[in-house]
Formats: C-alpha cells, structure tokens, sequence
C-alpha cells in the first residue's frame, strides 16, 4: 500500500515537471516564424508590487498583441535570479527582442552579451541596467535621479528651519530606489538642517505593511520627524496609517509632511483632499514608444534621438498638494 | 499532595507566561517609564484615539491574539498545528475584496454580505486541512503544509488585481477607530472572538470533548465522541478566527497585498500557544494562556522597537528571548521548579517523607 502510495507520487511529481517544461520559456515558438508575428519576450515584475507595476504591466500586454503583429511572451519575477533565467529561455528560444526591466541593476552584461551575440535586440524599459549602452539597442526609462531631485528641490523650497526625516526606501539596489535615495542622502550629508531620523526598506514587494512597521517602531521609540519620504505610493500609505493610530497629524495642515511617488489615483485623491503634500510622477507608459521602435527596426529604420546612454526619458512631474486638481488626477493619476 | 498538582496545572499552566511578562513590565519600567505613558489625541480625521506603547501593543497583537485562540483548539484536538493560517489568510482578504468590489458600494449591509462569504471561504479551506488531518490522519504539519505553499497563489487568482485599494470611512473604522470611540477596533474583535468561544464552553461540552479527543482519541471514541467530528468543529473554528484576522488585516492598510497579509502569523501563533503553556502534543488547554501569550510577543516586539532595533532585526533579538521562554516552560524544568517549589513549601522534612511514601 505504502509502496503504492510512493510509486502515485512519483508519478505525479514527473508529470508535474513535464507541464512545467511545457509553460516555460519555449512556448510557441515554431508557430511565430510561420504567422509572420514578431517574437518578443518580456520581463517584468511582479504586478502586485505597486499600483505602478500593475499600470506597466497591462501597458505592455495591451500593447503586444496578436493584433498587434506580436507573439509576445510575458515573464513577471521579482527577483533578479529568476528575471535572468527568463532572459536565458528566450535567446534559446531565439526571439527577436527581448523587453527588461530590471529587478536589480547590476549582474546583466553576460546575459546581454549573449543575447547580442545571437541578434536578439534588447530593450530596457522603467529601469536601468548598469552595463555598456551598447549591450541594449535603447531604454526607454524614468530618469529615477531627476524624480529624487524633483521631490528634494520641492522639501527645500518649504524652507522649514529642520527637516527630520523617515525615510523608507524602496527594493534596495533597484534603479528606482537608488534613485530617489541619493538625492535625499546627498543632502542630508551637505545640510546640517536635514536628518534622516531612520531609514528602513519596504523590502522586495516595496510593502506597505513592512514601512507601517518601520513607522510604528519609530513612533514607540520616541523618535521626533515632520517629514515622511517614502519611495511609493503604497509604502507612504502604511505609515500613514501608522500616524493616524498614534493621533500625529499630517498633510497640509499637519505636523508630519508626507511625500510619495508613481502617482496612483487614489494617493492624488489623498494629495486633494489634503492628507499628504506631494506626489512625484513616475510614468508607467513606455510600450507605445517601444512599439513604434520595433516597428521603425522591422522597416529597416533605424531609431533616433537617445541620448549618450541610448536612452529616451520620459517627461515626469511632481504635485503638490496645495495646487494639484481633480483634472491632474484624471490627466496622470493611475489605476483606480 | 493532590491538591498541590492541581493548583500548579490550574495556574500553573500561566505561571510562565504571567512570570515572563513581569519580566517585560519591570524591564520597561527601569529602562524608561515613558513606555507605559498613554495619551488621547485627535489624529487627521478628527477622531480622538488613544495612543501610545500599551495601546499600540494591544492593538498590533489583535490579529495574532485571534489566530493563536483558534490554534490553541486545532493544538489540542489534532495533537498538531496548521501552519497554512497566515496564506488561507490571505484568500479570506482575498474573497472580502472580490465580493465588496463585485457588489460595487461599500455599506455596512454589504460588508457584512463580503464577510459572511469569506469566512464561508475560509473554513471551507479549512475543512480541507481538517479533512486531511481527521479523515486520511496525515500529519498536521505536513497536510497544512499544503495549503501553506499555494494558498497566496489561490488568493491571486481570485483577485488578480495587484494590490486593490478600499478607502472607506467603514473600512477604516474596522481597521482603526470608530469615530468617538477612541480605542482602536481590532481590539473589540479579540474581545468579540474570545467571548463567542467563551460562550460555545459554557453552553455545550465542546471543550471537555476537544480536550478527551486531544488526550487520548481511542478511549474518546469508546465513550462516544466521535473523535474526526471534534476536529473538523476545531478547524471551523480556527477558519472563522483566520477570517476575522483576515478582515482587520485588510481594513487595517485599507489594501490588499495577497503576499504579504499576515505573513509569517502562523509560526507567531504556534509560539503563542507555546508560551501559553498549552501542550503542543494536544489534549488540555487554555485559551487565556495562548491569548497571554500573544500579547507577550507583540510587547517583546514592541520593546525592541523602543529600544532602537530596525524590524527586519527583530526577529533575531525576539528569537533568544523565546528560546528562554519555551524552555523555562519544558516539562523537564518545569518538574524541576514545581520539586524545588513543593520542596520549600513544604519543607525538607514533609520532603524526604513524601519521598519514602512514593518509594
């Protein structure tokens, strides 16, 4: 009996590992030459990380369709070992242009060199990569750097006569948590005027709940800031719930300043009705930009206007909370 | 003699817990009585709440205070844990989310029509642990296991949305006050939870068979209890306690992050119900010593973020101060303690004498 059972879960076990195979990188893959669709592969992160990702991700399987003239195959993981075996599947499955943004920045060249090498042409989308620009054909990409200098230019401009800080950052090592951090920490370490009280992360998923739990423990520990610079929306939505339990006011009126980024629908809501100050946008819509490229590339164009770094950035904004309107919200704001 | 064993299994069970949390309480008063300070305040939306360490402690432990009752009784009939509470968790958020965003506005009438059927959800997932566990008696841990790995996918593929928003006067009403009631709320829920299983001892014999099936399940049968419908009653019940968990852990951040509502709860239940002195093998329990023992870990918690250490730290500084704990509470020191206890008590002389009459 028991040797029955062992043998049914032996079983099971292969066949398991036989549908896996079956829905990894390779699908489709003798199909696409003969429809004549353009095979690319995509990689992302994990949509529930951030109402940003959720917008980034549907932009893109919106805009790689059938329809379209794509045989696009989506990959979502949110850490780099994974995203690289992804990259891997798809020069072994020989697509023509391989789509990434980066969980971390560094740790690509080889993968990209191979790539190179076989005549996948790739394309960097949200974030960098720290490699040769010559491994990748253009990033299409937020200037992560200008975002944390925005918000910075924009908590000088209060002119407060301190500036205390939490700061949670975001996923560490990824392009837009590095981004937005240096520009705070640079200043911090310039102006005596600005300290940052404490730091924490929101970890991998950039989680509200672990930046609540960085709050809440500076809060018990008697720790005095007027400003929280959280690194998203989602992040900066925890610890304010961590300041509404301990009675702290903040926003327009309050003690504590509070700034977000990627511009969700409902933290411009809060930005309106006045619970935090700022907002800084972070532009989820590259496909369109990348489609026209592919387009330009399968016509036997070539692209124009990157830059040094060939990269195109998109234009970004930040809002305050004493100007922003409703029609901001519906012109920027994402998700629901 | 007789008499002395009792009493010590009586509030015996609680000693270690109530002793550790002295510890805690004295420890905090000479490092900074400012710990122990409570305050009213208003916070933005004009509510006033009480604040400060104590009420962030009984606040914070609400979740883990509710899942630890419903562990404390799947403990004590199964002889075993489900270790899958925090990810059934998650789809019991999952399922809130689905029904309040499917019936469009957010009312109390609606809410309660969300809930109901997420609690439906939950302890159906539950009577699938129970079901392995009683009916093909496979190991607790292993058949919880299950559901453990795969229950935060299941929670994504209902609601495959990312991380859904409900900004809500009602929602955060559960989540945080109720406008002029200046206690958090999850706090009434533990108080709710607790006074339901309270009110289910008193009026049936619930208890008296969870405790005969967890002690010895042969005998329980031959006296007539039916001894796998014992333990598909305990993970019923241990499903609505997930789901009330659920529920405060959704409303709390007004979102719902299928990865990381209540992660990691399951192994902090375990502990609770540990640090209660309940057995882990099984048969007699305590809910006020796993309730206890709940609050015990959020104040440790608590106290190290005091002190200045970062939560992704915690973890390691909680871990020594719970190896002390459970091991205080070992049968082999505890025996130790209660024959150093008998041996003062009773003096050496009513000592040797007890001894001569054993042997």
């Amino acid at each position: 009996m028991r040797k029955l059972f062992a043998l049914i879960l032996a079983l099971a076990m292969v066949f398991a590992l036989a549908a896996c195979g079956q829905t990894g990188a390779a699908p489709a893959g003798d199909k696409a030459a003969d429809s004549g669709l353009i095979k690319v592969g995509i990689i992302n992160l994990d949509p529930s990380e951030s109402g940003y990702r959720e917008a980034n991700v549907k932009n893109l399987t919106d805009t790689f369709t059938k329809e379209n003239g794509y045989d696009a195959t989506f990959v979502t993981a949110p850490t780099a070992d994974k995203q690289l075996e992804a990259a891997k599947g798809f020069i072994t499955a020989q697509v023509k242009y391989i789509l990434v943004s980066a969980a971390e920045t560094t740790g690509w060249d080889e993968v990209l060199a191979d790539a190179k090498e076989a005549g996948i042409k790739v394309f960097l989308f949200d974030r960098m990569i720290d490699c040769d620009p010559s491994l990748y054909t253009a990033a299409v990409v937020s200037d992560m750097r200008q975002e944390g200098e925005t918000a910075v230019a924009w908590l000088e401009s209060l002119g407060l006569d301190e500036y205390k800080i939490l700061h949670i950052q975001g996923q560490l090592g990824s392009a837009a948590q590095i981004g937005r951090s240096d520009p705070l920490t640079e200043k911090c370490a310039a102006d005596d005027k600005w300290t940052i009280v404490r730091e924490g992360t929101g970890g991998d998923s950039w989680d509200a709940n672990e930046a609540r739990k960085i709050a809440e423990a500076a809060i018990n520990a008697g720790e005095q800031f007027n400003i929280v610079y959280a690194e998203n929306d989602g992040m900066a939505g925890g610890v304010v719930e961590a300041l509404d339990a301990a009675g702290i006011t903040h926003g327009v009126n309050g003690d504590v300043i509070v700034m977000g980024f990627d511009c969700n629908k409902w933290a411009l809501r809060e930005l309106l009705a006045g619970n935090w100050n700022y907002d800084g946008q972070c532009s989820p819509f590259q496909a369109a930009v990348i489609d026209k490229m592919i387009k330009t590339l399968e016509a036997g164009g070539s692209i124009e206007g990157l830059n040094a770094l060939n990269q195109i950035i998109s234009e970004e904004k930040g809002f305050d909370a004493r100007e922003i309107t409703q029609a901001d919200i519906d012109t920027y704001g994402l998700g629901e | 003699m007789k008499t002395n064993k009792r009493s010590f299994s009586g509030l015996g069970q609680l000693l270690i817990p109530l002793v550790a949390l002295a510890i805690l309480i004295v420890f905090n008063i000479f490092r900074d009585i400012s710990f122990f300070s409570i305050d009213l305040r208003f916070n933005n939306s004009g509510n006033m709440v009480l604040t400060g360490n104590l009420v962030s402690i009984i606040d914070s432990a609400s979740e883990l205070a509710i899942i630890a009752m419903g562990m404390t009784l799947v403990t004590a009939a199964c002889g075993g844990q489900d270790i899958s509470v925090g990810a059934v968790g998650a789809i019991s958020g999952a399922v809130f989310v689905k029904v309040l965003q499917g019936m469009g506005a957010i009312t109390i009438g609606t809410m309660l029509i969300a809930f109901a059927l997420c609690c439906l959800a939950t302890i159906v997932f539950k009577l699938f642990n129970g079901m392995l566990v009683a009916v093909f008696r496979i190991q607790p841990m292993i058949a919880t296991l299950i559901l453990y790995s795969c229950a935060r996918s299941i929670a994504y593929w209902i609601n495959g949305d990312a991380t859904p928003q409900l900004r809500n006067e009602i929602i955060s009403a559960i989540g945080k006050t109720i406008p002029g009631i200046p206690v958090p709320t999850p706090i009434f829920a533990v108080i709710l939870v607790g006074l339901l299983l309270f009110l289910i001892f008193k009026f049936t014999s619930l208890r008296l068979y969870i405790q005969s099936v967890g002690i010895n399940e042969g005998a329980a049968r031959l006296n007539g209890i039916n001894p796998t419908r014992i333990k598909l009653i305990s993970f019923i019940l241990l499903g609505v306690c997930v789901s009330v968990a659920g529920l405060i852990g959704v409303c709390r951040l007004g979102q719902l992050n299928h990865k990381t509502l209540l992660v990691d709860i399951e192994m902090d239940a375990i502990l609770a119900v540990a640090i209660g002195g309940n057995s882990l093998g099984g048969g007699r329990f305590r809910l006020s010593g796993s309730i206890l023992g709940a609050y015990i870990i959020q104040m440790l918690t608590t106290t190290l973020y005091a002190m200045n250490v970062a939560p992704v730290n915690v973890k390691a500084y909680k871990a020594i101060v719970i190896i002390i704990i459970v091991v205080a509470g070992s049968p082999v020191v505890k025996n130790k303690l209660t024959a150093l206890w008998n041996r003062l008590r009773s003096g050496p002389a009513r000592e040797s004498a007890r001894k001569e009459g054993v042997s």
